[in-house]
């Protein structure tokens, strides 16, 4: 048995080598080369440049407080919400104590400033990543008064804004209709320089 | 419900079963080196590969000698996984500067990628090294599920072939996999989530100074007492070859992210169609060995009955998650947010249906990525997909796993209806007696007995700070962690700390132990089917293609995991749900 063994240990170590190369050098090389090639942009993390500083990803979402702003998801990464170096949800089971605080706390601190109750569910939840760049139309028409009224806007040239960057389900029924948070704040700023 | 909920789920149905067919087709053309169309370019390679290992690709071999390749190049993968982890902070592309990975969640994480589970102790952009997340643990995604997919074909070969020792040859199963399926597939899906966003790059991190500069946060001291870096109003983007990586782990069933998140993090998914691409992915191939066994045998309605099975299993259980995902928390009534389903640890842009589909379909096939965090599913959403990994990963399953696993359960549907009705037990026309039997026997009993001791052993000595939740859900996460581990899943409800001795080394023998005591009683199996006669079907034999057939394997299946598993359940799951509608 164990000559038989020791008989199948070359060809194992000789080809484990040959297929490490060619599945763990060459294979990720020329997806890199094909990518970058291709797709550039996305493939470099789908950045967002003012001049030659990086504001952020297009696809990665941010902590934004400021009232003039829209505000993305609550999110759950540690030491501080949106850190892209430490993706992580809250893993809060549905029944623990502590999600129903939290939600209740979120919930109190959003609309004591702002819109009446009910809260959108998402706008009280931390997302899956602590990352996630999106929120739902109606998260988006919640903070709509609040943000204009912050900017000195007419409250429809904001709302029109949210429609304008509203993404609608792929094929009309796949995913879910959702708004890019930064690309939005980024229409909002542009919007105001212009007043 | 929704109506939009109902549509996603019976068109992901629709497109998994008709891209199944033609792949399972070609596949078999694979695994009977009949020419296949990529022969021009994967031919030469494959010779070459040949020529530079010293292997003749023309020598079959019996299933001991099969057997002892298969350990030994899983073997090497191991220990070559493990050094790579301990070194990785004197090798090259670690631009991050990460030390050396802790040697006990080292072996955790070596037997975690060579056995096709990928349970992840760690946290991917923060312990792993480029070269060690593309070196290490990819080549394992492709040569782990490629060890799965050549054992399915040697069981295959021994029902397909009659009075023989000949199983085909491990070498070649194995780097025919790789070239043929699993590297083209990868290639095509990967630039497919270039496309849609998903990073490649062998730059490390990004640093970025955000539109808001004003910032809520402030800068709390880390867990382990070290100041962190202030990171309000700027953020540190990692990235790295990410859809290389994303697409293997998904097409292969090995789920292991390159990111803590895994594919709910925005890099690894980023938008509605890249979560169907991977969702498909999972169960892609899986679905399409189905084929491969019905042509491989001369028999394409024997390799329908069994995907009849999975496919009736599977739309079961993923509409059962679906459903239970679609009832709001009633522990956030009257808190003061909307009565819509939670979406702690969703994304927006998959929502319900998109996380609820993914938990079933990464749970059912071996995969165990994860897009939504299981942890903070309703109590009923998390026990679904935990019961799908506890029936043995065979509804689809991990690539070749699933297929083997199935068709062992098919063995004793066979041998169940042969008592039942005084029928010599039969399956393709090769008779099922004592040793196959046992060996089945072996093949069904010892993931549950992994899974249920792991889970009481985490329950009286491991340590008491490894759960995060309380009550019944902090016996669900040990609960799901020895499940998943006990069947080469990896997913987890993922508030479990697992990296402690107990976790890391009872985890370590779980996977170790539930991947090769396996796969060589299989292989046994396989060797004892070959050397028998083909009988010709008469009057007596069941036939094994009917619905009849169909339902005795749903049932059977469904009869084995739920007599295991169920006051397992009730504790966990079950006892959270009931108390959670009562108390609110």
């Amino acid at each position: 048995m164990f000559a038989r063994f020791f008989e199948q240990l070359k060809p194992a170590c000789s080809l484990f080598l040959w297929l490490s190369l060619l599945t763990g050098l060459v294979y990720p090389a020329l997806v890199t080369i094909l990518g970058t090639g291709l797709w550039p942009q996305q493939a470099r993390g789908s950045l967002i440049k003012q001049g030659e500083t990086v504001i952020g990803s297009a696809l990665i979402g941010q902590s934004f407080a400021a009232p003039g702003y829209f505000t993305g998801r609550p999110s759950a990464t540690s030491p501080d919400p949106y850190n892209a170096a430490a993706s992580a949800g809250s893993n809060l089971a549905a029944s623990n104590p502590a999600l129903r605080e939290l939600v209740e706390a979120r919930a109190a601190a959003l609309s004591d400033t702002q819109a009446p109750r009910p809260v959108p569910m998402d706008l009280a939840t931390a997302s899956g990543s602590g990352l996630d760049p999106h929120l739902s139309p109606a998260a988006a028409a919640w903070q709509v008064a609040r943000v204009a009224k912050a900017r000195g806007l007419p409250a429809q040239t904001v709302a029109d804004l949210v429609a304008r960057h509203t993404e609608e389900q792929l094929w009309g029924f796949w995913g879910e209709r959702r708004i890019n948070v930064l690309a939005l704040n980024l229409a909002l700023d542009a919007a105001g320089s212009r007043q | 419900m929704m109506t939009t909920d109902w549509l996603q789920w019976i068109f992901f149905l629709t497109v998994l079963l008709a891209a199944s067919w033609p792949l399972g087709l070609y596949m078999a053309r694979v695994y009977q080196g009949r020419p296949c169309g990529l022969d021009v370019l994967a031919g030469p390679l494959e010779r070459l590969l040949y020529r530079l290992s010293g292997v003749d690709a023309g020598r079959e071999m019996d299933w001991k000698t099969y057997s002892l390749a298969l350990m030994g190049v899983n073997l090497v993968g191991l220990l070559a996984v493990y050094a790579m982890e301990l070194l990785q902070g004197v090798l090259p592309l670690n631009p991050l500067h990460l030390p050396g990975v802790d040697p006990l969640v080292a072996l955790n994480t070596a037997i975690s990628f060579a056995t096709n589970t990928n349970w992840q102790a760690y946290s991917g952009e923060a312990t792993m090294s480029i070269l060690t997340q593309m070196l290490a643990l990819a080549v394992q995604n492709f040569l782990s599920a490629a060890t799965g997919m050549a054992v399915a074909a040697a069981l295959i070969r021994g029902l397909a072939r009659r009075e023989t020792t000949h199983l085909g040859n491990f070498w070649q199963d194995l780097t025919r996999s790789v070239l043929y399926v699993l590297l083209p597939l990868s290639l095509v899906l990967s630039l497919a989530l270039i496309w849609q966003g998903v990073p490649q790059t062998f730059d490390a991190a990004v640093e970025a100074r955000l539109l808001d500069q004003s910032g809520q946060a402030t800068p709390s001291p880390a867990p382990d007492g070290q100041a962190a870096a202030p990171t309000v109003g700027r953020q540190s983007l990692v990235l790295g070859p990410v859809a290389s990586q994303v697409a293997i782990k998904q097409l292969g069933t090995n789920g292991g992210g390159y990111y803590n998140a895994n594919s709910a993090h925005p890099f690894e998914n980023p938008t509605p169609l890249t979560n169907l691409l991977e969702m498909l992915a999972i169960l892609l191939i899986p679905a399409a060995f189905c084929h491969t066994f019905g042509v491989m045998v001369g028999d394409r309605r024997q390799g329908l009955a069994v995907l009849a099975a999975m496919f009736i299993l599977f739309a079961g259980f993923s509409y059962m998650t679906l459903a239970a995902e679609s009832v709001p928390n009633p522990a956030l009534a009257g808190v003061g947010v909307e009565a819509a389903p939670s979406l702690e640890g969703k994304e927006v842009r998959f929502g319900t249906a998109g996380s609820a589909l993914w938990a079933a379909a990464t749970t059912a096939a071996s995969n165990g990525s994860v897009n939504a965090m299981h942890d903070s599913f309703m109590p009923l959403g998390g026990l679904y997909p935990m019961l799908l990994m506890q029936l043995g990963e065979v509804v689809f399953g991990g690539v070749g796993s699933g297929l083997y696993g199935m068709l062992v359960f098919a063995m004793v549907a066979v041998f169940v209806a042969g008592l039942m009705v005084g029928r010599t037990p039969e399956y393709c026309g090769k008779k099922i007696e004592p040793f196959e039997t046992k060996m089945a026997a072996l093949v069904i009993l010892i993931p549950p007995f992994l899974c249920l001791m792991g889970t009481a052993l985490a329950a009286v000595i491991g340590p008491a700070d490894a759960v995060s939740n309380p009550g019944p859900h902090g016996f669900s996460q040990m609960l799901y962690g020895f499940s998943s581990m006990g069947n080469n899943n990896g997913s987890a409800f993922a508030g479990l700390t697992a990296t402690s001795p107990f976790w890391t080394l009872a985890g370590g023998v779980a996977m170790f132990v539930s991947r090769y005591w396996l796969i060589i009683p299989v292989l046994a199996l396989a060797g004892s089917l070959a050397g028998k006669k083909r009988l010709l079907q008469g009057p007596g034999t069941l036939p094994t293609h009917g619905p009849i057939f169909v339902s005795l394997l749903i049932i059977v299946v469904l009869v084995v995991g739920a007599l295991t598993f169920v006051p397992a359940l009730a504790l966990g799951p079950v006892a959270e749900h009931l108390a959670l509608f009562r108390a609110n």
